[in-house]
């Protein structure tokens, strides 16, 4: 790319060739390290999206190591090597351009470019055909949302309620609420994901997926989560005052316990589901001034089980 | 240019000469006098948006939401945005275009001088309204500077007058400023270069500055259009964006980021041509490829128009439509690329001068390759999907905007700075700024990149704990941030008041602007515009810009030995 050896007019020695070659295997080194590295800078995979997501990362940060790496290459030997002379007021010599290398460094990025598109057009796809089997078209098309095409119908259906500022996890079929999402592993699960007031953003890190919550849509997701553990799930689309409280807890669990906390819950009387919000908004109202104006909160949710969010998280 | 168009620009016959200092506090309609007009408000207005940012890092320093209320973090965040962009870098770009763009093409003034005082003067109005808003029950605009619906027309007090009704006023008239001063800049460009100066002599400054205004041109009229039918939502009842009225709320999205995202460009060109302007100088060599950078300049507006998709490849867009804005997005790197080469192939076997501005320069351009190989990862959908609303989006586009932007403006602040002001700054104080600005803005940004991997979401007033490492860090780098800027202060103001005299070309650069007396008289070049024989940047070709140059530079040496 800013292969310095293309531009200097002197034919370079072979030691400066060896040099030159020895750097850009350096390059080519580190960017191959960084690239493993990147794995570690991310939550863990918790779902079958997740290594698809990670490995176009890792693949980005490996280009993106070298491509910087060469660029400030050039800038630092510039800046050492090719600084004027003190009291040296004559100008440098005049290369106004070079049209084969202007097409060579067009050419090279477009092509490097195209192959990331491709690849994450690869796993675009790939992320669409994770979800699960059966393919019965509804209604609407349009609401095939999410990276998955939603004309199917799933193993579990839970419908998700967004509200300022709660979630609620409604399962139809075991007639159980909560506010605690319980999945069961390797599971193909849809979501519907419904809001009662503004957009909010569905979005679990551990899973690397986000959907927005758009009011007047009912939008279908899916997902397979693939690692038992506690993830948070939080909302990504700005909500208004409690917006970084409005956080919930995942626990994906065995299709045993699973089946348990589902017996257990739908057995449990209604009752106030988890809202930061509704007990930060008590407190606020004693302050004499509290800040500036705010919507109320929803009142909390009426479930069988309010669960945690609270407990420490795996991502 | 006909002649006629010429005394038009400057008729009727302008009073005697105020070179007084209260010319720049009145209805003035010399560029040179509205340029600095604008970069003056410009700084007076990062100050206030600069003091919000330490709050806010000063919130985030720890996990617990605690050093502000909620409701006041969401407004100071929102106000951030909104002033850094609006009441910022527009205001600061605009002043350089107002000094610049006359000077470097050889015209007396802008085209329509009255219409481009106007445009100035409406940035304080706008601004005063915004400030206002703190002031008003309820507090200011909470909603980010999105102002995504419904949100934003909650309205919790229900009065008429209310902070986020005040900002959309206030948006929308920055909006009228900006095209007021677009038509000004794309006219002057057009129709009042020297004699000589065909549109491949013209300075790639001003190419970039033709790019991104008629960017302004295309795209305001959007966001105006879509701010308006938010502020009839939000006071007069309609819904053109409420789910339950029959409207969509992705719809604005649409409007906003058909504008928005473009805005970007309209920032980051300039800087563009700022730094193509700088690098010849200060490595004493020809702009590397001068042709293709300037017309790398116009593919990027034709790119940028059709990319603002990819701000919300979550909110429920189609398949194809991603795919589709991903690779469009992921183009923009090439012409970018052959922007980058080009600069690096400029200073490549030059004879490198490391003054303030090239240091501001070389460090724009260090963070703005990072920034765009954060950027191609964010084009790209399923990485995007996880990353977006996320603090690396924050991190990606402070490196844009401080990291290469800023940085591109204080350099061209301190290049300029002895033509316009006739004064020298200092160059200790100048390194002292770079230094504090460049580990700043790397230790403030860089942060925000492993924290967005991890899934912190932007604008969040708390944060779980597994959070705190990289926020302590990213806080101390915005106070050595704020730190940063008062050397500049320093240096500006003591420079301007008892600062070494400037020659009429300090920097021994080429171009139309060195080649008037620092400062250039209120006509510019009046009646003796040079005609122009050469491309720019002839550096260590011998070619004479200008005809008579040689005559032209005596007679300058001479006023200033006689002065």
């Amino acid at each position: 790319m800013s292969n310095p050896s293309g531009r200097s007019r002197p034919p370079i020695s072979s030691v400066g060739l060896v040099a030159l070659l020895g750097w850009i295997g350096l390059l080519i080194a580190l960017s191959w390290w960084m690239a493993q590295q990147a794995y570690r800078w991310l939550p863990v995979q918790a779902s079958t999206a997740a290594p698809l997501v990670d490995g176009l990362f890792s693949f980005e940060t490996g280009i993106g190591t070298f491509v910087f790496g060469a660029v400030v290459s050039v800038m630092v030997w510039v800046v050492v090597m090719h600084r004027a002379e003190k009291y040296d007021e004559t100008d440098a010599e005049p290369i106004e351009g070079n049209t084969r290398l202007e097409v060579v460094w067009t050419a090279i990025p477009f092509v490097l470019v195209m192959a990331i598109a491709v690849y994450a057009i690869q796993v675009n796809t790939r992320l669409g055909v994770l979800g699960p089997m059966e393919h019965i078209h509804l209604a609407n098309p349009v609401e095939e949302q999410g990276g998955y095409p939603a004309d199917r119908l799933p193993a579990e259906q839970v419908e998700v309620i967004a509200r300022q500022w709660s979630w609620e996890f409604r399962y139809p079929d075991a007639n159980v609420s909560t506010t605690e999402l319980h999945l069961p592993v390797d599971q193909p699960v849809t979501f519907r994901l419904v809001s009662e007031d503004v957009l909010h953003g569905f979005y679990i890190p551990a899973f690397r997926l986000k959907q927005d919550v758009i009011p007047g849509r009912a939008i279908n997701f899916n997902l397979t989560p693939t690692r038992e553990g506690r993830y948070r799930l939080r909302d990504s689309q700005f909500s208004g005052t409690w917006f970084a409280a409005n956080q919930a807890d995942v626990v994906v669990e065995s299709q045993e316990e699973y089946q348990a906390w589902l017996q257990h819950a739908a057995h449990q009387p209604l009752q106030p589901g988890l809202s930061d919000a509704v007990g930060e908004y008590g407190t606020r109202k004693q302050l004499k001034n509290p800040g500036w104006a705010t919507v109320p909160p929803a009142p909390p949710p009426q479930v069988n089980v309010p669960g945690s969010n609270t407990l420490p998280h795996d991502a | 240019m006909t002649p006629e168009f010429m005394t038009s620009a400057t008729f009727p016959a302008s009073p005697p000469e105020n070179r007084s200092w209260t010319r720049y506090f009145g209805f003035n309609t010399d560029a040179k006098v509205i340029g600095i007009q604008y970069i003056v408000t410009a700084f007076f207005f990062f100050l206030i948006g600069g003091l919000l940012a330490m709050i806010i890092r000063g919130e985030l320093i720890t996990p617990a939401a605690d050093l502000v209320d909620r409701t006041v973090y969401n407004g100071i965040y929102t106000m951030h945005g909104t002033i850094m962009l609006f009441l910022f870098i527009f205001p600061v770009l605009n002043g350089l275009n107002n000094l610049l763009i006359p000077t470097m093409i050889g015209a007396p003034d802008m085209a329509f001088p009255r219409l481009n005082a106007v445009a100035f003067w409406l940035v304080p109005i706008f601004g005063s309204l915004l400030i206002a808003s703190f002031f008003v029950p309820g507090g200011p605009a909470y909603s980010g500077w999105w102002s995504y619906p419904p949100v934003s027309i909650q309205n919790p007090l229900g009065h008429f007058v209310n902070g986020q009704g005040l900002w959309l006023t206030a948006v929308a008239l920055s909006g009228v400023s900006s095209i007021m001063g677009a038509v000004n800049f794309v006219t002057t460009i057009l129709r009042m270069r020297a004699p000589g100066m065909g549109f491949f002599r013209m300075p790639v400054f001003c190419w970039t500055a033709l790019a991104a205004q008629s960017l302004q041109l295309i795209g305001l009229p959007a966001l105006t259009g879509g701010a308006v039918m938010l502020l009839m939502d939000l006071s007069f009842g309609t819904s053109f964006y409420q789910a339950e009225g029959g409207g969509d709320p992705v719809l604005y999205q649409h409007f906003f980021w058909f504008y928005s995202h473009p805005a970007v460009y309209v920032i980051i060109l300039p800087v563009f041509g700022i730094f193509s302007e700088l690098f010849p100088v200060y490595s004493r060599k020809p702009l590397f490829g001068y042709v293709y950078v300037s017309l790398a300049s116009f593919i990027i507006v034709g790119l940028g128009l059709i990319v603002w998709v990819h701000h919300f490849f979550t909110s429920g867009v189609p398949q194809w439509m991603r795919n589709l804005f991903m690779v469009n997005t992921m183009l923009i790197s090439v012409p970018t690329g052959v922007k980058v080469f080009a600069w690096l192939g400029t200073i490549w076997r030059g004879k490198l001068r490391l003054t303030t501005p090239m240091l501001f320069c070389l460090g724009g351009l260090f963070n703005f390759v990072f920034a765009g190989i954060t950027g191609v990862m964010l084009a790209t959908v399923p990485v995007d999907i996880h990353v977006s609303n996320t603090y690396f989006v924050v991190g990606h586009f402070h490196y844009v905007i401080y990291g290469a932007a800023v940085m591109g403006i204080f350099a061209a602040i301190y290049h300029w700075f002895p033509k316009f002001t006739g004064r020298m700054p200092y160059e200790g104080l100048g390194k002292l700024h770079f230094l504090l600005t460049f580990v700043g803005a790397n230790l403030n940004f860089l942060p925000m990149h492993p924290l967005g991997l991890m899934g912190m979401p932007r604008r969040v007033s708390s944060y779980d704990p597994e959070f705190a490492f990289w926020n302590v860090l990213a806080s101390l780098g915005a106070f050595l941030l704020g730190v940063s800027i008062i050397p500049f202060l320093l240096n500006m103001v003591s420079a301007w008041v008892r600062g070494p005299k400037a020659p009429h070309n300090p920097w021994n650069a080429i171009g139309l602007e060195w080649l008037l007396p620092s400062p250039p008289p209120e006509d510019n070049f009046g009646e003796h515009v040079p005609t122009v024989i050469s491309r720019p940047y002839g550096y260590g070709t011998g070619e004479p810009l200008v005809e008579n140059q040689a005559e032209i530079e005596r007679q300058l040496t001479l006023q200033e030995a006689s002065a």
